[in-house]
């Protein structure tokens, strides 16, 4: 593989990587499987893209889009801690709703950004050298980004937000407005990932309406994998690992294109395929293992 | 201290499953009083519990806490008064967090909380000096998950996350009844060198009655939602599990038929 792959590799899993931090945030700290992911991710592409094309700075445009991201949200705290609508139920109206936002904000299903100054361009006018431009932007940011989560999880709201993933009725017993934690943590993650659908629109040169589909599996095998291999003994390391996460996923996806074992338009099967062995591989384990002890002719083998 | 005024709670009302869990009860707690609460199976102990905890709103009455109405509080906004052991050592903690981090949870109890440090050394201090009372050795386990702890240990650390924060009343619902024998003792134990030292005013449901007997100040019976029985002074210390089984069957026209009420 060339080298040039493996920085498209690593450019790509660091940029996605931000959107992965938003997913863990949501499904493993705070323990709410948000399917917002999905809208807010184009969400955030939409708002940088159009930023731009109308010709603001697009520095301006990414930090709009942080900011759609946490309206995004907001909007599915409400529908969950407000009109007590179930997790998946809210997450999946705002997902809905926002594919006609995002199309209302690009006014087209695509945006081209081809020849616009994006942030990638900015700081190449800053001397750093263009090859690296992509990376360096997605090193500092992610790095950026994996301290400022770990220290505020440190916090006082940091640790009330995590007790409230863990375990609702203690928390509450102790007097913290759980419903508050959860619109925090809804949309400090939708913030995340619109940010990181900003920076992979201005990477990959357009914004696409359809940009954000199958974002929510995409989040949840980079981190089921970067779990498994890298662990989460500690936060600061399960903060990493899901990063790494993302860039093996990046890397496996390269591998499997580059050897043309899969498709590109069955990617998503691909990926679901995989999320669905790694999530079931507890089952998996037990019944291979049921079914050697028992062709061994062990009478004790269990079902 | 705290004034519970006719308070009746009903689930599920109107409905086929309708369950009238507190009818119209009165009570009155002195400063510093223990109170133990028995009753059979639906008698609305645990009921009466969270009504005064805000896990339930009540239908009707009011609840007064240091002169305060709280009835109408949402749980999170009482709970900085109040300090809650449950019945299930899971409920307590929070597993995949540390000591550490579940006790400055508690200490921090009804307080705003803000974008500062969670942990701080004098507080790691403090956790150590209480954990030490404790007896378990968990003041050397600070950065431990606590999901690694046993059910006897948890429920040991509960308590002392309940009561750390100095709570005006603390509400314990039948925190021993999941424990084996042994550390049940222990729990109790600690449970009454805390309350005593503190002297902090308690409600404790419990389904031992030589325990509720010789636990604190006061005991009451509930039945079907009311108070059948309230006792304190010289007249509980005559009374004996036997002229409690008797005194439920005068007043409630049936035998007390609760196997683990009468075994335990």
């Amino acid at each position: 593989m060339s080298a040039s792959i493996f920085v498209g590799v690593l450019e790509l899993g660091l940029l996605w990587g931000i959107m992965v931090l938003g997913v863990y945030l949501t499904f493993r700290i705070l323990d709410f499987p948000d399917l917002t992911v999905d809208g807010s991710f184009t969400l955030g592409a939409a708002i940088a893209a159009h930023t731009i094309i109308i010709g603001y700075d697009p520095w301006l445009g990414t930090a709009l889009a942080l900011v759609g991201g946490a309206l995004a949200g907001l909007v599915t705290g409400f529908l969950h801690t407000q009109l007590r609508i179930t997790p998946l139920l809210a997450g999946i109206l705002s997902m809905i709703a926002l594919y006609s936002i995002n199309l209302r904000i690009m006014g087209k299903s695509m945006i081209s950004l081809l020849r616009m100054d994006t942030i990638y361009t900015d700081i190449i006018s800053w001397g750093i050298s263009e090859y690296f431009s992509v990376l360096i932007l997605g090193l500092t940011a992610t790095a950026v980004v994996i301290l400022l989560l770990y220290l505020f999880l440190e916090t006082e709201v940091g640790l009330a937000l995590r007790a409230t993933g863990d375990n609702e009725q203690m928390i509450r017993s102790l007097g913290v407005n759980t419903n508050t934690m959860k619109m925090i943590g809804l949309s400090l993650s939708n913030t995340l990932i619109a940010f990181s659908g900003a920076l992979i629109a201005q990477k990959q040169g357009f914004a696409d309406v359809g940009m954000g589909i199958g974002m929510i599996i995409v989040g949840l095998a980079s981190v089921i994998i970067g779990e498994v291999l890298i662990g989460n003994l500690t936060l600061l390391r399960a903060l990493v690992a899901v990063v790494m996460g993302s860039i093996i996923y990046r890397l496996v996806i390269a591998i499997v294109l580059q050897l043309e074992l899969v498709a590109p338009t069955d990617l998503k099967l691909f990926t679901a395929i995989i999320v669905t062995l790694a999530l079931s591989s507890p089952v998996i384990k037990e019944f291979v293992a049921g079914r050697g002890a028992r062709e061994k002719g062990e009478k004790n083998a269990g079902c | 201290m705290l004034a519970v005024e006719t308070i009746s709670k009903t689930f599920n009302p109107g409905g086929v499953n309708e369950r009238v869990a507190l009818q119209e009860i009165t009570l009155h707690l002195k400063p510093g009083e223990v109170v133990t609460i028995i009753g059979g199976n639906g008698a609305g102990k645990s009921t009466l519990l969270n009504c005064i905890a805000g896990v339930y709103p009540v239908d009707r009455g009011r609840i007064v806490l240091d002169g305060k109405e709280i009835h109408c509080q949402q749980e999170h906004t009482r709970a900085g008064s109040i300090g809650r052991v449950f019945q299930d050592p899971m409920l307590g903690t929070a597993a995949s967090m540390t000591i550490e981090e579940n006790l400055v949870l508690a200490l921090r109890r009804g307080r705003s909380k803000k974008l500062r440090r969670g942990v701080t050394r004098k507080e790691r201090e403090l956790f150590r000096e209480r954990l030490e009372l404790l007896g378990l050795g968990l003041e050397n386990r600070l950065s431990t998950k606590v999901g690694l702890l046993s059910g006897g240990q948890r429920q040991a650390l509960t308590l002392l996350m309940a009561t750390i924060a100095m709570p005006r009343l603390l509400l314990l619902d039948e925190h021993t009844a999941a424990l084996d024998p042994k550390t049940a003792t222990k729990v109790l134990q600690l449970t009454r060198t805390i309350v005593e030292e503190n002297k902090l005013t308690t409600m404790m449901v419990t389904h031992n009655m030589e325990q509720a007997l010789s636990f604190g100040t006061r005991t009451l019976m509930l039945h079907e939602g009311r108070i059948l029985l309230d006792i304190d002074g010289p007249q509980r210390e005559k009374t004996r599990v036997p002229d409690l089984l008797a005194m439920f069957e005068k007043a409630s026209g049936k035998a007390l038929g609760n196997d683990r009420m009468l075994l335990a």
